[in-house]
């Protein structure tokens, strides 16, 4: 009987086969795909009357800069938004899905939804995939308790914090946090401290770069500020346009080809016999 | 740089509880670390699992955090059913049930501590396996190495609370010291019949250990202070 029971599939819930066929792979020497990593800045703050979100905009495909203006910042609900860093698939599909799970809360109860809420969502769903879901999240909202401001790591712990940075980008943007962060900011402070976060990252971490997308977060209202600032603006494109006039380039020499003709003969069918 | 920031969040921890007379005093450090990196420097590892029951977490975040938030709900139905508080006993063998259960998937260990009033103050030490442990003191976490010795001399029957609270705080603030994965503030909090008291100590409050330093603005200050030539031989 017990052997009966182990030999059926599998009803539910990862299966961790695949990742075991993966390490035999790899440690034959097959080099797996890469994943489009976000090597990301991402930071979130408390302020006087709410949460300030703020994200770089560059997406990583191992040296590659993937997309220059992506988004980073991810609706959760009406009050609630998402940093996201890491693999950019996870991020996008996770939030996702919990912004989907809080929506239907939300036509259940007829309530808005808490900060709190989308929390353990997220945790407890990042646990049960045991760290293989690589997405690191800031999550930021005001709801009827105040405001409130999270991170979440992979493997589906979190912390509560007033100020947090998450993504490769994450020591440089601390670093101005630490120094200059202090309770009861304004929310002009607050944006002022939030792009001189994600700058810092832009500008000393690789994976970081183009622009600043910040979110205000108050209660009963927020701003999306996409590309808040723009500090890596296209240097070379000229502001009056190119115009190349005809016979510019040099003709070294020119053959024509005519085009053949192509007969086609029609095959006539079998006449018909009488 | 070696800081790897896709290693599992864990909290490389001091943790201590102990019981004194008529009560227990729960303590640990704040820092939590992911490889070389302080993910969180005023952590709280102290968590409600019920009135009157606390758990110290220490080893990985992810995983302590699940184990007392399914314990807490758990306690939470168990009270209701009861109508009165769920003992420490009862606590502590819950949060062992789901340590030896799943004791493959988890790398933690936990100390619970509480009050309740058929025995009184009660520490349980639940370590790695999922085995539980009824001691007068416990401690835990990579900077309790530090402090095995400290407490077989230091640890006394019948201590007052205050006693209890002071002895807590030097020791954490010695494993600090000494631990490298430990550091931050130190928090503590006491139950016992009254009910639940938190505190917390800030980094420059504690006091110092061998060869440590009094805060300084810039290390500039102690030369020009002590002697004018700090090269000569």
């Amino acid at each position: 009987m017990a052997t009966a029971a182990a030999d059926l599939p599998p009803k539910g819930g990862f299966s961790f086969d695949l990742c075991r066929r993966n390490d035999m792979l790899l440690k034959k020497g097959v080099q797996m795909p890469s994943f489009r990593k976000t090597g990301t800045t991402i930071v979130g703050l408390v302020f006087q009357d709410g949460v300030i979100l703020g994200a770089d905009t560059r997406a990583t495909e191992g040296p590659i800069v993937a997309d220059k203006n992506c988004e980073k910042i991810h609706y959760m609900a009406p009050n609630i938004y998402c940093c996201g860093a890491g693999t950019a698939a996870d991020t996008e599909a996770v939030t996702d899905m919990v912004s989907s799970q809080l929506q239907l809360h939300r036509y259940a109860t007829g309530r808005e939804s808490r900060v709190i809420t989308a929390l353990t969502l997220l945790k407890s769903h990042l646990f049960s995939y045991q760290g293989h879901i690589s997405a690191a999240l800031v999550l930021g909202g005001v709801d009827v308790t105040g405001p409130h401001l999270h991170t979440v790591y992979p493997h589906g712990s979190t912390d509560t914090l007033p100020f947090a940075t998450m993504g490769s980008g994450s020591l440089a943007a601390m670093a101005v946090f630490e120094s200059k962060f202090r309770e009861g900011l304004t929310r002009d402070e607050g944006i002022k401290l939030v792009c001189e976060a994600i700058c810092s990252g832009i500008f000393n971490d690789l994976g970081s770069g183009s622009n600043v997308d910040v979110c205000v977060i108050t209660k009963g209202h927020k701003d999306y500020l996409r590309n808040h600032q723009l500090p890596n603006p296209r240097t070379y494109v000229s502001s009056k346009g190119y115009s190349f006039v005809k016979g510019h380039t040099e003709v070294l020499s020119t053959k024509i080809t005519p085009l053949k003709e192509r007969k086609v003969e029609a095959v006539e069918g079998d006449a018909m016999e009488e | 740089m070696d800081t790897d920031l896709n290693a599992p969040h864990s909290m490389g921890t001091t943790i201590i509880g102990v019981t004194y007379d008529g009560g227990v005093v729960l303590g640990a450090d704040s820092r939590t670390s992911t490889g070389m990196y302080v993910a969180n420097r005023a952590s709280d590892k102290i968590t409600q699992l019920t009135d009157n029951v606390y758990v110290c977490r220490s080893g990985s975040a992810a995983d302590s955090q699940i184990v007392s938030d399914y314990v807490r709900y758990f306690l939470h139905q168990h009270t209701i059913q009861l109508g009165q508080p769920a003992t420490v006993k009862v606590v502590a063998n819950l949060v062992r049930l789901l340590s030896y259960q799943n004791k493959n998937m988890l790398q933690m260990g936990l100390i619970v501590g509480g009050w309740d009033k058929y025995e009184g103050a009660q520490i349980y030490s639940v370590p790695l396996g999922g085995t539980i442990l009824r001691r007068p003191f416990a401690i835990g976490g990579s900077g309790s190495s530090y402090l095995y010795g400290f407490f077989d001399k230091e640890w006394k029957e019948g201590m007052s609370k205050d006693e209890a609270e002071k002895l807590v705080v030097e020791a954490v603030s010695l494993a600090i010291a000494r631990d490298g994965a430990s550091g931050g503030v130190v928090r503590t909090v006491t139950i016992n019949a009254d009910g639940v008291t938190r505190n917390f100590y800030t980094g420059d409050s504690l006091p110092l250990w061998h060869e440590e330093l009094e805060p300084q603005n810039s290390l500039l200050d102690i030369l020009s202070s002590s002697s004018a030539e700090p090269m000569s031989t």
